[in-house]
């Protein structure tokens, strides 16, 4: 295996050198490990789709609906990540870089829509404005959770890099919307696409808000194909056309990406403002959240107040869910980032097309629907693992496939953040390839493979299909005791467990919101 | 009467291995047992029946209405029971996907639809008669491989509040008709919507189910993806009119006090395709098709106390004769009853591909 050499120094230099030499076979095969695994629910889908004859193939995609079903979900989905990356961009500039005020407040609080699953968020509007219904709505809240999965890597890419050029810039006489542009959006860019991709997947595989907003998508279909059909190849053909959808925008997502520009955090000073501007900034800031968490909290909470059956919240079954939450998500999230390191780690520091698609690969996955995610699960643990079926060893492993690439990216990110001169400076010290690895690589980019970790732990907390397919039998998650009973119609008994849950899953989001893309290398 | 009482019957019959095959076979076994003479197999096949107190449900229903009646069947019986809940169409989809190696032995279903389902692939095994018989046939499979236990009749729920008593629709047609344009909330791509058009496609005849579903169309109706969302609708004010099964009203009813429902229910015409009944059931798996303890849990799901048990939560039809309806609705034999097997999936494929035709469903 051909060593990089350590001689050339300029970024110049090494980046022609990373084109041409070749990562070591043990990061290759971990990171085909990891793509297999995730790519579990692909294969399923495969088998189940072929089952049926080509001529019925093209019988569905004939029908009617499936072309409206496409064009909504493409839409659907193009809207809610376009804007995802807009105003996540735009909320994570003022709360890093204007003097708004109490700015780790405000990063706090707009990091709180990851917390609410979009099946309440979707519920609690429906309370207070029953008539919703359609595109607008969907587009809206779906807008308003997701912005949190741009706004905290971009506040974090901000406060890793420097205002001074654009400070420079303005000097210089560019307006502050031009400087932003020129020297500001290309620094936040690969974070910003990278969130917006995440808001795509999740728009694609979403099921339980356009349900409620009567939206109907592909998901609609899987669900239809499933529930009234009882026909396992249908739901397979609609889910790779999700994939299909998906591995058009990942390929895009790789050329809107830009490459990461290594800036020196060094602090800076922010730009004062007027009393009206910073009232002003406020609102744009709290919208999200107001619309993503407040307004369907009052709304769970006017149910609460008509219902009948709150007497029948036991605190025993209450404390147990939570804790069954909590263990279930922190597994996840390691495991989730275990799977995630070595493609993160390949796509950092190697090019070349075959990984870029290997590392495309591993966010297919996260288009799917979970029931679908579900299932490949039990055909996949039955073939292979049947003694583990429906152990909580198989759900948290379907939770890693399912979420592992809301880490992927940041992973990817942050280690790219990480300056290959260190790792040459350690590697010229005598230490091996995996010990630099180890003590340089992995504390610097720890932060960034946190916030993946708390993605997929956050996310893994509100996860309901795959978890009531996987769980073992009598244990549960505050998400499925949130389902058993807003099935049953008792929505005052739901009421506890929701808001539990979105407590719960705040605290890794405010966690998240206050962590840095890159540790400092200058400290 | 007690639960044991009644049961010896079927456990002893059960008991003998030579009764016992002729009961409950597989029913797609590749053994020829099911045409061979009972004696022969008995001589050939000798299968333990395991009675070991211990099975593992599939409860496609929700869990606040079934665990307490389990609970009862524990107590009287000795047999602990696990439970694992989750959708109906999820719940079957999952028993599809695991076939032999399911460790459920029981499956108990929201719809007749699902249960079919894992019948056509031989998932199911034949039920005894003793438990069969007692539900009325015109409500459980045709070929025992799983058995009715509720019915659920299809209603049209309208808003008290803007609707008036005498604009209500009489019959399935009158619901296509042009004042209710923009105004009718269907779910379309629900088993329990696709069993009323079935109904009306064997009662009304293909041409005119193919009027109604064009009428539907273009009268502009509000698709939901479940029938609770067009309940609550309904009741929020939004929409005026819609379709749904009865006991979702109850449930509703029983969340919010009955006083505070201005959603009301409304029955079309006796025999109207409007008011089919739709049923839920429960079969035995195939796998595990001589667990005495799994029909025992059956057999408790049809017995006077369970059945009794969901009338007094559910308000939903009992299918055990002798057993009163709940209060306050129709009697069953008012209501339509289409003589079609509502679980057989080739009479629902010809639904869907009407529906479809329409773009009603994907």
């Amino acid at each position: 295996m051909p060593t990089t050499t350590t001689m050339e120094n300029t970024p110049a230099l090494r980046a022609g050198v990373s084109l041409v030499s070749r990562p070591p076979a043990w990061l290759v095969v971990l990171s085909l490990l990891a793509v297999a695994t995730v790519s579990i629910p692909l294969v399923y889908l495969g088998v189940r789709a072929s089952a049926l004859p080509f001529a019925d193939l093209v019988l569905i995609f004939r029908r009617p609906l499936v072309g409206q079903l496409v064009l909504n979900t493409v839409g659907l989905a193009l809207a809610v990540s376009a804007t995802a990356i807009a105003a996540g961009t735009i909320i994570a500039t003022i709360v890093t870089r204007l003097r708004i005020g109490a700015a780790r407040t405000w990063l706090l609080i707009s990091a709180l829509p990851l917390a609410v699953p979009s099946y309440l968020a979707s519920y609690g509007w429906l309370v207070i404005v029953p008539s919703l219904n359609g595109f607008l709505p969907s587009w809206a809240l779906l807008s308003a959770v997701t912005i949190p999965y741009v706004t905290l890597p971009v506040a974090a890419a901000l406060r890793g890099t420097s205002a001074d050029g654009e400070a420079v810039a303005r000097t210089l006489g560019l307006a502050p919307t031009q400087a932003f542009w020129r020297v500001t959006w290309p620094q936040v860019r690969p974070a910003a696409i990278a969130g917006g991709l995440l808001v795509f997947l999740y728009t694609l595989s979403d099921f339980g808000l356009v349900a409620m907003l009567r939206f109907q998508t592909l998901t609609w279909g899987v669900q239809q194909a499933y529930s009234a059909s009882f026909d396992r190849s249908q739901a397979a053909v609609l889910a790779l056309l999700l994939v299909v959808i998906a591995v058009v925008v990942v390929a895009a997502e790789r050329g809107a990406r830009g490459s990461l520009t290594r800036g020196t955090a060094l602090h800076s000073a922010k730009e004062p403002l007027s009393g009206g501007m910073r009232v002003l900034l406020s609102a744009v800031v709290a919208f999200p959240p107001l619309v993503g968490v407040l307004v369907p909290l009052v709304g769970l909470g006017i149910r609460l107040g008509e219902a009948t059956t709150l007497r029948s919240v036991d605190p025993e079954r209450l404390i147990q869910a939570t804790t069954w939450t909590i263990g279930v998500s922190l597994a996840a999230a390691v495991v989730a980032l275990l799977l995630a390191l070595p493609l993160a780690a390949l796509a950092a520091r190697y090019k070349g097309a075959w990984v870029s698609a290997v590392e495309g690969a591993g966010y297919l996955s996260n288009a799917l629907p979970g029931i679908v995610v579900g299932l490949s699960l039990v055909f996949f643990s039955l073939s292979v693992i049947p003694a583990l079926y429906q152990t909580v060893a198989v759900l948290i492993f379907a939770y890693a496939v399912l979420f592992m690439p809301k880490a992927l990216g940041t992973a990817r990110s942050s280690i790219e953040g990480v300056s290959p001169d260190l790792i040459d400076v350690a590697r010229t010290l005598g230490a091996s390839r995996l010990q630099a690895w180890a003590r340089v690589t992995v504390p610097l980019a720890l932060p960034g493979l946190g916030i993946g970790a708390l993605l997929v732990a956050i996310t893994t907390m509100k996860e309901l299909p795959a978890t009531l397919l996987l769980r073992p039998i009598g244990s549960n998650t505050l998400a499925t005791e949130l389902w058993s009973r807003t099935a049953a119609g008792e929505f005052g008994a739901a009421a506890p467990y929701a808001a539990v849950l979105v407590l719960v899953a705040a605290i890794p989001a405010m966690i998240l919101s206050g962590v840095r893309s890159v540790a400092k290398e200058e400290m | 009467m007690s639960v044991s009482a009644r049961l010896r019957p079927v456990a002893l019959l059960l008991g003998s291995v030579v009764v016992l095959s002729g009961c409950v076979n597989p029913t797609e076994s590749a053994e020829p047992l099911e045409n061979a003479p009972d004696t022969e197999v008995a001589e050939e096949v000798v299968i333990e029946a395991v009675a070991d107190d211990y099975v593992i449900l599939y409860s496609g229903r929700e869990e606040s209405l079934v665990q307490p009646l389990i609970d009862r069947f524990t107590e009287q019986t000795g047999i602990t029971v696990d439970i694992r809940y989750a959708g109906t169409s999820e719940l079957a989809a999952q028993l599809l996907e695991e076939g032999a190696d399911s460790p459920a032995a029981v499956f108990l279903s929201q719809d007749a639809g699902a249960l079919g389902a894992l019948s056509l692939e031989g998932l199911f095994a034949e039920l005894p008669a003793e438990i069969t018989d007692r539900v009325d046939p015109a409500f459980t499979s045709f070929d025992n491989s799983w058995v009715g236990i509720t019915g659920r009749a299809r209603v049209v729920v309208y808003d008290s509040e803007t609707v008036m008593e005498e604009d209500l629709p009489a019959t399935a047609d009158d619901l296509v008709g042009p004042q209710w344009s923009g105004k009718l909330g269907v779910a379309p791509g629900n088993a329990s919507f696709q069993s009323f058009v079935t109904a009306y496609r064997v009662l009304e005849g293909e041409s005119a189910a193919d009027q109604w579903a064009s009428g539907l169309t273009i009268n502009d109706p509000q698709i939901f993806e479940k029938n609770g969302a067009i309940l609550e609708a309904v009741n929020d004010g939004t929409l005026p009119l819609g379709l749904i099964n009865h006991y979702y009203w109850y449930r509703l009813a029983s969340e919010r006090g009955a006083e505070n429902m201005t959603a009301q229910l409304h029955f079309t015409e006796a025999g109207d395709p409007a008011s089919i009944v739709n049923v839920t059931g429960a079969g035995l798996l195939a796998a595990q098709s001589f667990d005495l303890d799994a029909l025992q849990l059956i057999a408790f799901l049809v017995s006077d106390e369970g059945q009794q048990y969901f009338v007094e939560n559910t308000y939903e039809y009992p299918l055990v004769p002798g057993i009163a309806a709940p209060e306050g609705l129709p009697a069953l034999s008012d209501l339509a009853v289409a003589d079609f097997d509502l679980s057989d999936l080739a009479t629902l494929r010809d639904t869907q591909d009407l529906l479809r035709k329409y773009g009603l469903i994907l």
